[in-house]
């Protein structure tokens, strides 16, 4: 089983849940992975502590140009769909950053004159936080490219019941991290910021044609507008956990809600039956 | 002319309550939304749309059946696997055009992609443009880039001075195109354990670029032992403090009734006008 816990927005506690759930579920079993895909601000570490096994760097392939070999004919840059490529009189300059790793500017080149180099986009470390697998990719500061290292990292595990904490947002980061996953839980507050968002959300998540539910986070009396937007949209309002002083605190020094209250640890267990049961249909 | 660009390593941690709440101070200016994934500030500012534009995408691949021979080359060049079985996967591809180069027969052809809309209105605090990626589209740095152009435009046939730019989260691509050419990257931050390690990874990335920094610690008070923390962290790498915004509940409420939070009665109203007084001041206006 593969949940992804994703939410439009940043910020609404996607970590907090995801982590939770790993540390709810690992009480008494094993196999479970908790896989941090927020490749560009990576934070399940914070509440996991995780010890770090292994780190694989993780390249993609740029162009390098042979100056004996070049004829300048410009094709190169002429085919380049992201400008990662320059043509000029004596010289091709090339942008690295742009570069998209698709292989045309050496599969077209007419003189061989194009040799791909690799350009490192970030590295995905893997250890254990007490029996969670932890993994997590973490990109290069600098670095544009962020969906093959959300491949890279969710490649790198293989478990019973593996949570992926998706990046914020709807675009490619996030698509690369949901699609092929059993469920996506996406995690909303009850504002109507987080309400535009789910609701970019859920079309996303729908275009992926992944199964969904919705968690509200920070719950206060603005919750009417979730649930009947869950209502109108027929989605599966699985837990709501309340706007707290005390779990904002709790929060902020990296405790997770399950060390804070036995009782969460048999909240979020609950959550992943039910999860489970919306998955068998 | 110059720009503000209001950013933050991790999100959710006030940028477009802030941008809000400056676009009411803030005079002779016009205001961008780029954060083009998740975009709010409409929320807050009561929009009236003035112009409506289509964003086109980097074209999409098409097979076309009748000409195809099931050569298999399109499928053996993608690097993305978004070929299979003469069937492109518009999700997996990243519309480098290597296939419809590549195939003898032809049969690859360019289809136009709407990717998003982007928009100019009024607002009572002054124009502002902002944007709508499609849903799961790419190039929502594309994206971003057009709607600074077209703010940018905008402020020059108003003659306004100021750019108030309320930026993506994070440090990939939307971030990067929110950052070339601003003059001030506002960084947002929370005194959590999260956003304190995100805030390292964003001022290494406005320090990779060359873009000045400034901080501002929003709910300082829910953690100060933190707050203090984040005040070390700034003066180490030089970036300059130059705002603390207290903790009230009047921020939601106001999120709520679609206002910017200074228009509230609430304490963060002065912190606003402080941090609002420091920025000028590091942008000399």
């Amino acid at each position: 089983m593969i949940i992804s816990v994703a939410s439009g927005k940043g910020g609404t506690g996607k970590t907090t849940i995801a982590t939770n759930i790993a540390l709810a579920l690992s009480a008494n079993n094993q196999g479970i992975a908790y896989i941090d895909c927020d490749v560009e601000e990576p934070n399940g570490h914070i509440f996991l502590n995780p010890e770090m096994q292994d780190a694989r760097e993780i390249y993609i392939e740029v162009p390098q140009i042979d100056n004996e070999k070049c004829t300048y004919c410009g094709k190169c840059a002429d085919l380049c769909a992201f400008g990662a490529l320059l043509c000029t009189e004596d010289s091709v300059i090339t942008f690295p950053e742009f570069c998209h790793g698709c292989g045309g500017c050496q599969y077209f080149c007419p003189a061989e004159a194009v040799t791909p180099i690799p350009k490192k986009i970030g590295r995905v470390e893997k250890g254990l936080s007490g029996n969670i697998i932890f993994a997590r990719g973490c990109l290069e500061v600098g670095a544009a490219l962020s969906p093959p290292l959300v491949d890279a990292v969710k490649a790198r595990v293989n478990a019973d019941i593996s949570i992926l904490d998706a990046p914020p947002g709807t675009s490619c980061p996030v698509i690369h991290t949901v699609r092929g996953t059993d469920f996506c839980l996406l995690v909303t507050e009850p504002t109507p910021f987080g309400l535009n968002d789910l609701n970019l959300a859920v079309q996303m998540v729908r275009t992926l044609r992944v199964p969904c539910g919705v968690l509200i986070n920070r719950a206060h009396n603005g919750i009417g507008l979730i649930e009947q937007y869950c209502q109108k949209e027929k989605l599966p309002l699985l837990m709501t956990i309340p706007l707290s002083k005390r779990i904002a605190e709790a929060y902020s020094r990296g405790v997770p809600l399950v060390k804070l209250d036995k009782q969460w640890e048999a909240d979020f267990r609950q959550l992943y039956r039910d999860i489970e049961e919306l998955v068998a249909g | 002319m110059k720009e503000i660009t209001i950013i933050s390593g991790k999100g959710g941690t006030g940028k477009t309550s802030i941008a809000a709440s400056i676009a009411v101070l803030a005079e002779n200016h016009v205001i961008a939304d780029c954060d083009v994934d998740a975009a709010n500030l409409h929320l807050l500012l009561n929009p009236c749309i003035e112009s409506k534009n289509n964003f086109w995408g980097m074209p999409r691949v098409e097979i076309d059946v009748d000409k195809c021979t099931g050569c298999g080359l399109c499928e053996e060049l993608c690097h993305y696997g978004a070929i299979k079985s003469g069937k492109v996967d518009v999700l997996c591809c990243e519309g480098c055009l290597v296939c419809y180069h590549a195939c003898p027969e032809a049969a690859v052809r360019l289809v136009e992609n709407l990717a998003g809309e982007w928009f100019i209105c009024s607002t009572k605090f002054g124009p502002f443009v902002h944007a709508r990626l499609g849903i799961a589209q790419d190039n929502s740095g594309k994206l971003v880039a057009e709607v600074r152009k077209q703010a940018r435009e905008l402020a020059d046939r108003e003659g306004k001075e100021l750019i108030i730019t309320d930026g993506p989260p994070g440090i990939g691509c939307p971030v990067i195109s929110s950052l070339g050419g601003t003059d001030l990257a506002l960084v947002v931050v929370e005194p959590t354990l999260s956003s304190i390690h995100d805030l390292s990874r964003v001022l290494d990335l406005t320090s990779h670029f060359g873009v000045k920094a400034a901080v501002c610690i929003n709910k300082w008070d829910i953690n100060p032992e933190n707050t203090r923390q984040v005040e070390k962290m700034c003066s180490e790498v030089n970036v300059p403090v130059v705002g603390h915004i207290g903790y009230d509940p009047a921020v939601i409420a106001a999120a709520m009734k679609g206002k910017p939070v200074i228009q509230m009665v609430s304490t963060v109203v002065e912190d606003i006008i402080s941090l609002w007084h420091c920025m000028q001041e590091e942008l000399g206006i």
